[in-house]
């Protein structure tokens, strides 16, 4: 059996009471539950203090570009269909800057897992209105408060009928460990949006604001589209957690390891003669 | 560049099956034995407009696309009012019979009795051009055959008939086609490929397993004939929703273990900058195949240009090491791609090959690669030496073992911040400068490896046209018709680095250097000046979207030398 300490335990540069710890230990958790090591497990991320989360615990990690980290996800999972893939990130860098792949993703349906860390606020730029932050908010950037409608991705990622989509609050952690495994388990393009606060920048949706409004689903049918749809569209009065839509759906193809493929010289021969 | 080489170019609007003639034109032009270079001009629309595909062939080797017209197939009134002042003298028209040309060596095509529908029109003018250039129906109605081979044989019968009457239909006529020569006896086995195709054929004898890329003229067939050609060798690729993802999906499947191209033009490579710099800290191999229109932004679509040279060359922010090709040639696209793998896998930094519209589109006779001799590119550990092992561990040549995530227990991490040996984040200061200078010294590597430039000519030639890229064979063309004066040609296929040493010599003992280039500003020539610090004494610059012609280079000459 794997255990939750060979993830390791490591110094990290977050705020004190912020909710990427409860998400760190929750995925953490969640892989040792599923008993994959860490040498199983590949994480891309984006930019952020959410995608610094897999440089403080073991596994193999690209930390690359803002926005970028789904692109990078897909990459692996093509290359090596053999891995669990991960992509962990928050909700500037998911659905802002990386908007036009999030809608990608979907589509494509590999089979990985997105985390997405989201505190409805720009955290390590210091508390700038993200996609998810609400109309009206005030914050340093948007003084009269924000003017754009909120993006709501657990509703897109349904209208889109992703093959899973869930949501979970830091402030859940057995709900939260459980909707990961759920994510991972399932074969194709799981979204796991996670509410978090950010106790630096973000003073309206706080703790106890996400503690007040969240609820746990029950009694709902996750394969009805219609009434996934309609818990999606609560956000932000009431926040549903758990899995919205669940759908088997085509999956890519997975074929070769990459690495370890190589092209017989006659076959390449043939197909130079082809120009002939 | 003998007067045995013809030029035939075929004009009309997309749609009209243009290509379609040059192309089973252009094969049946190799497989009767002959040398073979075209050029193609067309426009950025789906039908209507005025395109051109040119032909120029011969019985003796053909370096460039030239400007007078031996025969010219309109097959609309346009292209007759377009390019009748382009014919040679004794030059033919072959056009449909209603068309007035307004020139008496006209052969005037019956496309209405010869074809029972519209449809048919291209196979006419591929039988009457076909009858005129190459004698041999056999090899035309074989191309035609395996062309249809998938509609069944009804349709390919429907062609060859229509075929063989246009084919009948020349010998009846009363006409002079002397000016053509006729195929040499020794007819070799040449292949028919353009430069993208030499590019991704070069990609994939180096082992390229994986393709990423945003459709954009004039890339997309690289990418296109590695699907076509590569998925069943095994393959992946995708089409993905912009270049930023089509650089970033291949840094992820090279860091898991692929041997990835993206390719893409000027504009899409705007886009894949900031991936570039990531391939660069990530130490992620990465080959890229920019193939260059002329911008800026949107610029013409369809038309040639050598305009991105200093793009990607700083392409990326933040200093890394990395290495552009520009191919003169279809062989050289082949050969250099093929390199470029292997310097890619070798020193873990990004690589380019710089092409261009013309190059691109350009189909030529080229001899069977040999395979067998290339050398074989080294891939990534797929296990750590020992249990120490972390991805940026310092070494003196700045290479640090890259091992493959998944097949061991060992952890591989890849940052695009600054980090540590191991991988992690770090902002430590002396750790920093150490990982700088990790990096940059794999320049050092990647010079050690710089395919200096080939010289053409006597030394201490009168005067050395300095060039990159596609503009060879204009260069030697026009070289060769300099009258008076002794000149040289120095053509660069990798442009950077530069090695003083490979050709400063030849810079120094010409009378005057003139650089020819496919750009408004002389881009090579500052970057030389830049590297170097010599300056030449003049250039021919050519900006108007299309390729440079040896005629275009001696009527610069005329005013510099």
């Amino acid at each position: 059996m794997v255990s939750i300490e060979q993830y390791g335990d490591f110094e990290t540069s977050w705020c004190p009471g912020c909710g990427n710890f409860s998400l760190l230990k929750g995925l953490k958790q969640a892989l040792a539950g599923l008993d994959l090591a860490p040498h199983q497990v590949m994480v891309s991320s984006g930019i952020g203090q959410a995608a610094k989360a897999p440089h403080y615990m073991n596994c193999h990690m690209f930390n690359g570009l803002h926005g970028r980290s789904l692109p990078v996800a897909q990459g692996m999972k093509m290359a090596n269909p053999e891995m669990t893939v991960l992509c962990e990130s928050g909700d500037g860098c998911l659905y802002g800057e990386g908007g036009n792949h999030f809608l990608a993703a979907i589509r494509r349906n590999l089979d990985i897992t997105l985390l997405a860390h989201n505190n409805q606020i720009y955290g390590l730029t210091k508390g700038q209105g993200s996609p998810t932050t609400t109309r009206g908010q005030v914050t340093k950037t948007q003084p009269d408060g924000v003017e754009s409608d909120p993006f709501n991705p657990v509703a897109v990622a349904v209208a889109m009928k992703a093959g899973f989509v869930a949501r979970a609050f830091s402030g859940e952690p057995d709900h939260l460990t459980e909707m990961i495994q759920a994510g991972i388990r399932h074969k194709g393009f799981a979204l796991i949006d996670i509410m978090q606060p950010c106790v630096s920048f973000n003073k309206v949706n706080t703790f106890a604001w996400y503690k007040e409004h969240s609820y746990l689903i029950e009694n709902h049918d996750t394969s009805d589209w219609h009434a996934a749809l309609a818990l999606a569209d609560e956000f932000p009065e009431r926040i549903p957690l758990g899995i919205f839509y669940e759908a088997d759906k085509p999956l890519r193809e997975d074929g070769d390891v990459l690495a370890v493929h190589e092209y017989a010289k006659d076959d390449l021969k043939a197909v130079l003669d082809s120009f002939a | 560049m003998s007067e045995a080489n013809i030029n035939i170019v075929i004009g009309g609007g997309a749609g009209q099956g243009l290509a379609t003639v040059g192309q089973l034109m252009s094969k049946a032009v190799i497989r009767a034995g002959y040398h073979l270079l075209v050029r193609q001009d067309y426009m950025s629309r789906i039908r209507g407009g005025h395109n051109t595909f040119s032909l120029r062939m011969g019985p003796d080797p053909v370096e460039s696309p030239c400007e007078p017209i031996n025969i010219l197939v309109a097959l609309n009134e346009e292209t007759v009012a377009l390019h009748r002042d382009e014919l040679m003298d004794g030059g033919i028209i072959i056009a449909d019979r209603k068309i007035d040309t307004g020139i008496a060596n006209t052969l005037k095509v019956p496309y209405d009795e010869l074809a029972s529908k519209p449809l048919y029109y291209n196979v006419v003018a591929l039988g009457v051009l076909g009858s005129t250039v190459c004698n041999d129906i056999g090899i035309i109605e074989e191309l035609l055959a395996q062309t249809f081979a998938k509609k069944g044989s009804a349709i390919i019968e429907a062609n060859l008939e229509v075929l063989r009457a246009s084919y009948e239909w020349v010998k009846q006529q009363d006409f002079d086609f002397s000016c053509i020569a006729p195929p040499p006896e020794d007819a070799g086995s040449n292949l028919m490929m353009n430069g993208n195709e030499g590019i991704a054929m070069g990609a994939l004898a180096a082992g390229c397993n994986f393709v990423t890329f945003y459709p954009m003229t004039p890339s997309t067939s690289v990418a296109t004939t590695l699907i076509n050609k590569g998925r069943r060798l095994g393959l992946k690729y995708e089409q993905v929703e912009d270049e930023i993802a089509a650089m970033n999906m291949a840094l992820g499947a090279s860091y898991a273990g692929a041997r990835p191209i993206v390719t893409t033009s000027g504009g899409g490579f705007a886009l894949m900058a900031e991936a570039v710099s990531l391939a660069g800290v990530s130490e992620t191999p990465i080959v890229t195949v920019v193939v260059q229109r002329p911008g800026p932004a949107t610029g013409m679509a369809t038309r040639t240009e050598q305009g991105d040279l200093g793009f990607v060359l700083h392409a990326g922010h933040g200093e890394f090491p990395r290495a552009i090709f520009a191919p003169g040639t279809v062989e050289e696209c082949f050969y250099l791609t093929h390199h470029a793998f292997g310097l890619a896998e070798q020193f873990q930094t990004p690589i380019f090959i710089l092409s261009d519209q013309f190059l691109a589109d350009s189909y030529r006779n080229v001899e069977r690669f040999d395979v067998d001799s290339l050398p074989e590119i080294a891939g990534p550990l797929l296990k750590p030496e020992d249990s120490s092992y972390r991805r940026y561990e310092l070494t003196d040549d700045g290479v640090s073992p890259r091992l493959v995530p998944g097949f061991s227990e060992t952890l591989v991490r890849a940052d695009s911040h600054e980090h540590a040996q191991s991988g992690v984040i770090t902002e430590d200061p002396a750790n920093r400068v150490c990982q700088n200078n990790k990096r940059l010294s794999k320049g050092n590597g990647l010079w050690e490896e710089v395919i200096g430039p080939d010289y053409y000519g006597e030394k201490g030639a009168e005067v050395v046209l300095m060039c990159w890229g596609s503009s060879l064979g204009a260069c030697l063309e026009a070289a060769d018709k300099v009258n008076g004066k002794s000149v040289g040609v120095l053509h660069f296929k990798q442009v950077y680095p530069l090695r003083e040493e490979q050709f400063m010599d030849v810079l120094e003992q010409a009378g005057e250097v003139i650089a020819v280039e496919g750009n408004a500003t002389a881009q090579f020539a500052k970057l030389v000046a830049l590297e170097t610090g010599f300056q030449v004494s003049g250039s021919v610059l050519r900006f108007d979207g299309r390729p440079l012609t040896p005629e275009y280079v001696l009527r610069g000459l005329e005013s510099i030398i």
